[in-house]
């Protein structure tokens, strides 16, 4: 006989040796239909609630994400939230913040905030930082660099809030919608994905609460301790564009076919290559001449990557492109494609850019397309401090995509009104020279000297090729010589580099 | 010789524009001062132009302003602005007879000859009715500042009494005429604007005729346009090698220290040298030959 | 003197005010988004065109765009000559 009553002596001495304790019948299972439970959660509760059962402390690390852009509410709801709160001294670390966060003013005013790291800072919080309005600098960290330091704790986030297009209350999220409530579309959720998998407590705020499951979801319910459902987490009309919008500047379409032959004789230019770029008219027009000439050589990209927009998901649809790889989407079609598309691929800051990653995309990328505020004479970049001092933009993935890729192509205008962009040395410096391949402009295509091979190539194809400090010369005759800054000597921003060491600082101004 | 495939329209009171039109390399830029300028604001584009010409780089580009006519209280100011800024050429709006040259050649004598550079400054008219397109070989020759003639399509058109048609039927007269007056003078003759800028392929197949008829280049009124008018104007492979062979022949004769030049036994005559260099020129230009190339 | 401007508000171009001064000298006041760059050589490239003109007494606003300096001298002549009705050119 082998009865579990017979066993019985034996599983309670086989718990005793493994020190485990012994099964009890569960009582009567439930049996009402689960369809409502697909509405429901313990998870789900208010901003306040969540908060408060985080155990969010003064002087801890809560962090966001930009993906809503100029559309964003998210950061500016609840940082008024934990102000009324009470909280003080917290540290914000963002992926970036822009114009639309001018109301953190306040809140660094009365010591709500006292820390930020970002990427980026815009518009009056940016003026207001530069005048130096906080004690500590900010920290600015590239995309990837960002990611790195939440993986490998320079950043420990103690809460995250996350705002996603739609979520269940289970806490499965992503950054478009399958629902016809859908309000505010982002895409890819890429940035805030470090955020989800190391921070101690995630907390998810949304505007399109679905039944579960919300599969297939950019952030699983796993990662989530909380789930808030609010009126709005973005202004969608701001969020993204909704079409492909062609630049008529014939300076940007200029820029952009020099930047395009560049390319296509660069010797990168060949079958199964990779490419990004940036969501700027001269970037944007680039890839309609690349795209051009790979249906006339029959060149077929293996993927595109970075910010995602509607002219690589017109490729990729056409063939032209194998996989598209997106941190960040650009607009409403790039969105849609990533929701729809199994081969635009959702990615993590750390698998786009992070340095302490052998296999994040843009080790395996050829050519990049950036931009530039600045460049000097020894091909560094800056992409965040103005040629006034004042910050006034972001450094996103630009030292992570041009150290990683085998050709990078900065283009800019020679000058912008009465800025020059080709200096003798940039005003803070982001993307070393060394980094830096081509450097175009509408006066001619300056190669780094540390790349004799493609200068020749270019020269060979007809292009024109110039020293920069020709460029930086032309420059200066047509403006004249500027003023020296009116710099304080407070730090109010560091800039590190992707090792997380210390890069250059920003002084206050005006 | 200069290469005029491209003359490019510039409104006179536009400094980012006038600033920025050289990056897109026309073969010659024309600031406006006339139709692109309202009455109001003649005297500060005047200015704008004049300063802009003083000193704005714009590197070998032949730099050309169009001025009011002679018979408006702004021609004989924009003649002085111009010629004492160092204009290449002065561009006459709606010329009709030979006459208005020689009194814009007079005007810029004035002017020149306080500045001590009597002859510097060239002359080219636009044609835009049907009496100066009777006129035209008069017109062309009625200086020796003369640099070419070009046509202006809607006044044209206008008092013809007829309109613009895709084909271009109502300028075939006026076309002809004025390239057979420009050969005739020994100057350029450049077509008018065409100002669609969403049909390019339209623009492309006028470009391809108006070259067909002899026309030295177009007026154009977007830098979107250079390339397609510099691609068509670009020569083609087995004339280049024809000029080239004819050019080695030129320098062999004179390497012999003979007067005569023959490429395969046959005689080569002076029109032919000409049409040989102006192929190596456009060559060149388009990218199509270096420099260092050419013996 | 009358009150007289030139120029516009475009990027690239400079939008220049002349009033009769109230006062001996030149009294320049000037807006621009490159002011801490290029404000006081703006307003050098001001006074030098007005001095040239013959005018040493005036009251000058100049909202900036980011105007090159002979854009600034071509529209403070401009105000000028509209403020004074003396052309520089022959009549």
């Amino acid at each position: 006989m082998n009865t579990l009553e017979e066993r019985k002596a034996l599983i309670e001495a086989t718990a005793q040796r493994m020190g485990k304790e012994i099964h009890t019948e569960s009582p009567a299972k439930a049996t009402e239909p689960r369809t409502a439970l697909q509405h429901e959660s313990p998870k789900l509760v208010s901003l306040e609630e969540a908060i408060r059962r985080t155990g969010l402390r003064d002087g801890m690390t809560i962090s966001f994400h930009h993906h809503f852009r100029g559309g964003d509410k998210v950061i500016n709801m609840v940082v008024a939230k934990l102000a009324e709160m009470g909280f003080k001294d917290l540290h914000l670390a963002s992926s970036s913040l822009i114009d639309v966060h001018e109301p953190l003013i306040e809140h660094i005013k009365n010591g709500v905030i006292t820390r930020i790291s970002t990427s980026g800072l815009r518009g009056e919080l940016a003026k207001a930082i530069s005048s130096g309005i906080m004690q500590e600098p900010v920290v600015f960290r590239s995309h990837g660099t960002r990611g790195a330091a939440i993986a490998n704790g320079d950043i420990h986030i103690d809460v995250a809030f996350i705002g996603a297009s739609s979520a269940d209350p289970m806490g499965n999220s992503c950054g478009y919608s399958r629902s016809e409530n859908a309000k505010s579309i982002c895409g890819s959720l890429g940035y805030a994905l470090p955020d989800a998998q190391h921070a101690d407590k995630v907390v998810i705020l949304t505007d399109d609460l679905v039944p579960y499951p919300n599969h297939p979801a950019s952030i699983s319910e796993n990662l989530v301790d909380y789930v808030v459902e609010v009126e709005s987490v973005g202004d969608s009309s701001k969020i993204a564009s909704g079409a492909i919008r062609d630049t008529k500047n014939p300076r940007d379409i200029l820029l952009a076919q020099q930047a395009a032959r560049v390319i296509i004789n660069s010797g990168y230019f060949r079958d199964g290559f990779s490419i990004q770029t940036g969501s700027g008219g001269a970037s944007l027009a680039a890839v309609k001449f690349i795209r051009e000439e790979m249906l006339h050589q029959g060149i077929k990209a293996s993927f595109a990557l970075g910010g995602i927009t509607a002219h690589m998901v017109k490729m990729h649809e056409e063939g032209l492109i194998g996989r598209l790889v997106d941190v960040q989407s650009f607009d409403k079609v790039a969105a849609e494609s990533l929701k729809n598309d199994p081969m635009h691929q959702e990615v993590s800051a750390n698998e786009y850019a992070s340095a302490d990653e052998a296999g994040s995309a843009t080790h395996l990328l050829d050519i990049v397309i950036l931009s530039a505020l600045e460049v000097d004479v020894n091909f560094n970049v800056n992409v965040l401090v103005g040629s006034d001092g004042v910050i006034r933009g972001a450094i996103g993935g630009h030292p992570d995509t041009a150290a990683d890729s085998a050709l990078s192509i900065i283009v800019c205008p020679l000058l912008r009104g009465r800025i020059p962009c080709v200096v003798d040395e940039v005003t803070t410096l982001i993307t070393p020279g060394s980094s830096v391949d081509v450097v175009v402009t509408e006066y001619g295509i300056a190669v780094n000297p540390r790349r004799p091979e493609l200068a020749e190539r270019l020269e060979a194809a007809g292009l024109k090729v110039v020293d920069i400090h020709a460029l930086a010369q032309r420059a200066r005759r047509v403006i004249g010589n500027p003023a020296p800054l009116p710099f304080g000597d407070k730090v109010v921003g560091v800039v590190l580099d992707r090792q997380g060491r210390v890069q250059d600082v920003i002084k206050s101004i005006g | 010789m200069r290469l005029r495939r491209t003359m490019m329209f510039v409104p006179g009171n536009n400094p980012g524009m006038m600033q920025d039109a050289f990056i897109y390399g026309p073969d010659s830029i024309m600031l406006d001062l006339e139709d692109s300028v309202t009455m109001a604001e003649k005297d500060a584009a005047r200015l704008l132009v004049y300063n802009a010409l003083k000193t704005v780089d714009y590197g070998d580009t032949e730099m050309v302003v169009r001025i009011n006519p002679l018979n408006t209280p702004y021609g004989k100011k924009d003649v002085e602005a111009v010629v004492r800024a160092g204009v290449d050429v002065i561009r006459m709006p709606k010329t009709e007879t030979a006459e208005e040259v020689v009194e814009v050649e007079r005007e810029i004598e004035k002017v020149e000859r306080e500045l001590g550079c009597l002859g510097r400054t060239k002359i080219m008219a636009a044609i835009e009715s049907a009496l100066g397109i009777v006129n035209a070989y008069a017109i062309a020759t009625a200086s020796k500042r003369m640099m070419g003639i070009a046509l202006g399509a809607e006044d044209y058109c206008a008092n013809l009494k007829t309109q613009r048609t895709p084909d271009g039927d109502e300028l075939r007269l006026a076309r002809e005429t004025i390239v057979v007056a420009a050969r005739a003078a020994g100057i350029d003759a450049l077509d008018t604007v065409y100002s669609n800028l969403n049909d390019m392929e339209t623009f492309r197949r006028e470009v391809e005729y108006i070259k067909t008829l002899g026309f030295d280049g177009k007026s154009i009124i977007n830098p979107r346009q250079i390339e397609i008018v510099n691609e068509v104007f670009a020569p083609k492979e087995k004339d280049i090698e024809k000029a080239r062979t004819i050019l080695a022949a030129i320098k062999e004769a004179e390497r012999k220290g003979s007067g005569v030049i023959s490429v395969n036994g046959k005689m080569v005559d002076k029109p032919v040298v000409i049409r040989a260099q102006r192929t190596i020129d456009l060559a060149i230009a388009s990218g199509i030959l270096k420099k260092e190339e050419v013996l | 003197m009358k009150e007289a401007s030139a120029g516009t508000l475009e990027s690239g171009d400079i939008l220049v005010r002349i009033a009769p001064a109230e006062k001996p000298g030149l009294d320049v006041h000037l807006e621009s988004s490159v002011a801490y760059q290029f404000g006081e050589q703006i307003k050098q490239v001001i006074t030098e065109t007005l001095n040239g003109l013959g005018i040493n007494d005036a009251v000058v606003d100049a909202t900036d765009k980011g105007a090159l300096d002979c854009t600034i001298r071509a529209r403070v002549t401009a105000a000028a000559v509209r403020a004074t009705g003396k052309d520089v050119w022959a009549d």
